[in-house]
């Protein structure tokens, strides 16, 4: 963490480059993207294709036209947003659709065009999401209402009539005739939650409590919240049977407090607890020995032919990648279809066998290009809660990649989790698409253009007239004058400067209402005076006025204390 | 469709994945590196030249090449030290860097001051330019420039006396 906030400083000193929104580079990989899932889909049945083509037309519809709208509202709301992320989800989503297409060929099922209908909807939330959300630091405002509604959102299968056992897992709730599993969605309010509450306590978790021995354990005060937390997600998944999801949280769980703390002693810890939770499991619960037994003694007949918790799932998705090779029997070539859940948890292995390992390769680094996109965004953004929640949700989607693939491979038991973008599940599609919907966000303002260097006269001279214009409106309002008559004094006020034109653009727009617009453009102007006066601090300055601490603590300090200071500021020139 | 046709679809596609993924790798190289490190990899000896004498203070010239604002002197002519006039911690002075500073009774302000009339997140001294701006953070018993309560924001000059609680404050050079 340290690292990085010292990072920015040299940005700051360097010379200007102003960052290109890259929308274009965007638009062309979106092409290529398109091509990949509308071809795909073509690749899996080129017969079918030619006398049939309403399901490939219309999931082609569906995939392009969602990814030319979130396109063209990152062109209006978050112009210098990562120009990769929306290209890897759109091929990975467009890749998933035809699998789920090309299996439902011979299996006879009709899940690919659910799975259209839930992309629509996905990404129309993605949109959503992204308008709403102008500012990812609002998030943190609500850090307590996202663990509750986490609660709640993990609770909601458990009410008798709402939740619905499938599998043996109660997981889902049935609305409608649909069912929908909350805790896709959990994920992300859980995420939210640990980033602000870790953002907010970071210090006092590192700095205050007992030491013993080389280890400082954390105050039980400082520590409750995110044990509750903890408590809540395992707790109910324990009672839910479902294994998968239960260490995806307690993953995420660590990784959140790693990323915050950088201490490795959590994620020892984190693991022997796993473990030992884990051998518990085993001894307590049936399907978790089945599940294990299945695992260490996969190609054992008696193993293989167990009627519940046997291990022909497992061994069949082996015999699927074995048969595909290296180059893969081609799509629509293999019989992927023998295997159990090939459209959800076991897609990897349809892939892997109609693909081949280079296929297979090719979708694992795209997954891990997106996951750079999510850190390298994390890494930009100056705001501790924007760094943790960016971190925190790319290493969900890596975890969550690892049990599923670790699973499918014989690396770890298996588990049933989806695969990000690609299993056939509606909420799973909802929830990837509101994490690629974040973490836009998040670096839009990572690479959002900042002033450097010191305020000119001007920069002043405009925050003080817009200062005294918005003090001048107030006053209006309160005294309820005649509006007309206000105008034409409040206008020139707010013209903007020619150094300043991008953020006064922003606020020239809003200012006819007094809304979240203005507030955004306040705290960019305040983003840069807090980078800017950080960004001399790393130029050799002597910078802590207290000398009690250690560099790089201190520089990471001074650096959040301007912004929560930068805040206070803005909030004071909210009141007046 | 022939076999042929079929064999160039299937290793087309393959290569269609990694085109792709080619393309996101090679568009974004020079995104990766955080901060100006790109442009340092291409200057490259001459910076790693540079960046050995990074300590002498006349690097400080060259590379800020910013003479060109008129109004802002930068860094070096900001005020150096906080110096307490009166009050409790009278006769302390601390030094100051162009980090922004929290003055107030809490524990988790830049300079706690040990006033029992100062709020705990009293006010706040933030560098900009040449100049350090003092700003009251709502605080019970304001903060006063030159008997001055202040009302927002506001330029301190060096040898000019503020006041957080009891506490009386002035900046030197």
């Amino acid at each position: 963490m340290s690292s990085t906030v010292n990072a920015a400083p040299e940005r700051g000193t360097e010379a200007p480059v102003r960052p290109k929104p890259r929308r274009i580079t965007e638009l062309l990989l979106l092409l290529v993207a398109l091509a990949i899932g509308v071809g795909a889909n073509i690749l899996v049945d080129p017969e079918r294709a030619q006398a049939d083509p309403r399901h490939i037309i219309m999931s082609g519809t569906v995939l392009g036209v969602g990814a030319l709208l979130v396109h063209v509202v990152l062109w209006i709301r978050a112009r210098y947003a990562d120009p990769y992320l929306l290209p890897l989800a759109v091929a990975l989503n467009g890749l998933g659709l035809a699998m789920i297409h090309r299996i439902d060929l011979s299996t006879n099922q009709s899940a690919a065009n659910t799975q259209v209908v839930w992309t629509g909807v996905a990404m129309l939330a993605c949109c959503v999401v992204l308008w709403l959300l102008k500012d990812h630091r609002r998030l943190r405002n609500v850090t307590y209402i996202m663990l509750l509604l986490s609660a709640v959102l993990l609770l909601l299968p458990m009410i008798p009539g709402l939740g619905v056992e499938i599998n043996g897992a109660r997981l889902w709730i049935s609305v409608a005739g649909r069912t929908f599993q909350p805790g896709e969605i959990a994920k992300i309010t859980l995420a939210i939650f640990f980033a602000g509450y870790l953002s907010t306590n970071r210090d006092l978790i590192l700095l205050a409590g007992r030491k013993i021995g080389p280890v400082r354990l954390p105050r039980f005060r400082d520590i409750a919240p995110m044990l509750a937390a903890w408590a809540i997600a395992i707790g109910v998944l324990v009672l839910q049977k479902d294994m998968g999801t239960a260490i995806m949280f307690f993953g995420l769980f660590l990784a959140m407090v790693y990323l915050a703390t950088g201490r490795l002693g959590w994620i020892v810890l984190g693991v022997l607890l796993m473990a030992v939770g884990g051998f518990a499991a085993s001894r307590m619960f049936s399907h978790v020995a089945l599940r294990l037994d299945a695992w260490l003694d996969a190609f054992n007949p008696d193993v293989y032919n167990r009627s519940p918790g046997g291990s022909a799932q497992i061994v069949q998705g082996l015999f699927g990648l074995a048969s595909g090779g290296l180059f893969g029997q081609g799509l629509g070539q293999g019989r992927p279809d023998l295997v159990s859940y090939s459209n959800s948890d076991m897609i990897i292995t349809a892939f892997g066998e109609e693909l081949g390992l280079i296929g297979l390769g090719a979708i694992l680094v795209m997954f891990l290009l997106f996951a750079t996109r999510g850190l390298r965004a994390a890494l930009g953004t100056r705001d501790a809660f924007g760094k943790l929640l960016a971190a925190g949700l790319s290493s969900l989607m890596v975890l969550q990649l690892l049990v599923v693939i670790g699973g499918v491979t014989r690396l770890l038991p298996l588990t049933g989790l989806t695969t990000p973008f690609m299993s056939a599940g509606g909420s799973s599609l909802l929830s990837n698409w509101i994490i690629v919907a974040i973490l836009l966000a998040i670096s839009h303002s990572a690479r959002r253009p900042v002033v450097t260097g010191p305020a000119t006269d001007e920069d002043l001279a405009t925050f003080e007239r817009r200062r005294r214009a918005r003090e001048e409106r107030r006053d209006n309002e309160r005294t309820r004058t005649d509006g007309t008559d206000a105008a034409p004094g409040r206008e020139p006020a707010t013209e903007p400067t020619p150094s300043l034109s991008r953020t006064t653009s922003v606020s020239h727009d809003a200012a006819a209402s007094p809304g979240p617009g203005e507030a955004a453009s306040a705290t960019e102007v305040i983003s840069r005076i807090t980078h800017r006066s950080s960004g001399s601090a790393g130029h050799g300055a002597t910078r802590a006025s207290r000398s009690d601490r250690a560099g790089g603590d201190a520089a990471a300090s001074s650096g959040e204390r301007g912004a929560s200071g930068g805040n206070a500021h803005d909030q004071e020139g909210g009141t007046r | 469709m022939s076999e042929l046709t079929v064999t160039l679809l299937r290793y087309g596609f393959l290569a269609l994945l990694w085109i792709f993924i080619a393309a996101v790798v090679f568009s974004q190289a020079r995104d990766l590196t955080v901060g100006g490190k790109a442009r340092a990899a291409v200057r490259g000896g001459r910076e790693k030249l540079r960046d050995a004498r990074a300590r002498e203070p006349r690097q400080e010239a060259p590379q800020n090449p910013r003479p060109a604002a008129p109004t802002t002197g930068g860094a070096r002519t900001r005020a150096q030290q906080l110096v307490v006039v009166d009050g409790p911690l009278a006769g302390r002075s601390f030094q100051l860097g162009s980090a922004p500073v929290m003055l107030g009774r809490s524990a988790e302000a830049t300079i706690p001051l040990e006033d029992d009339y100062a709020s705990g997140r009293h006010a706040r001294l933030f560098a900009q330019g040449s100049k350090w701006f003092l700003e009251d953070l709502g605080s019970t018993n304001g903060t006063y420039l030159q008997d001055q309560r202040l009302a927002r924001a506001t330029v301190v000059d060096p040898d000019v006396r503020f006041r957080v609680g009891r506490t009386v404050m002035e900046l030197r050079p």
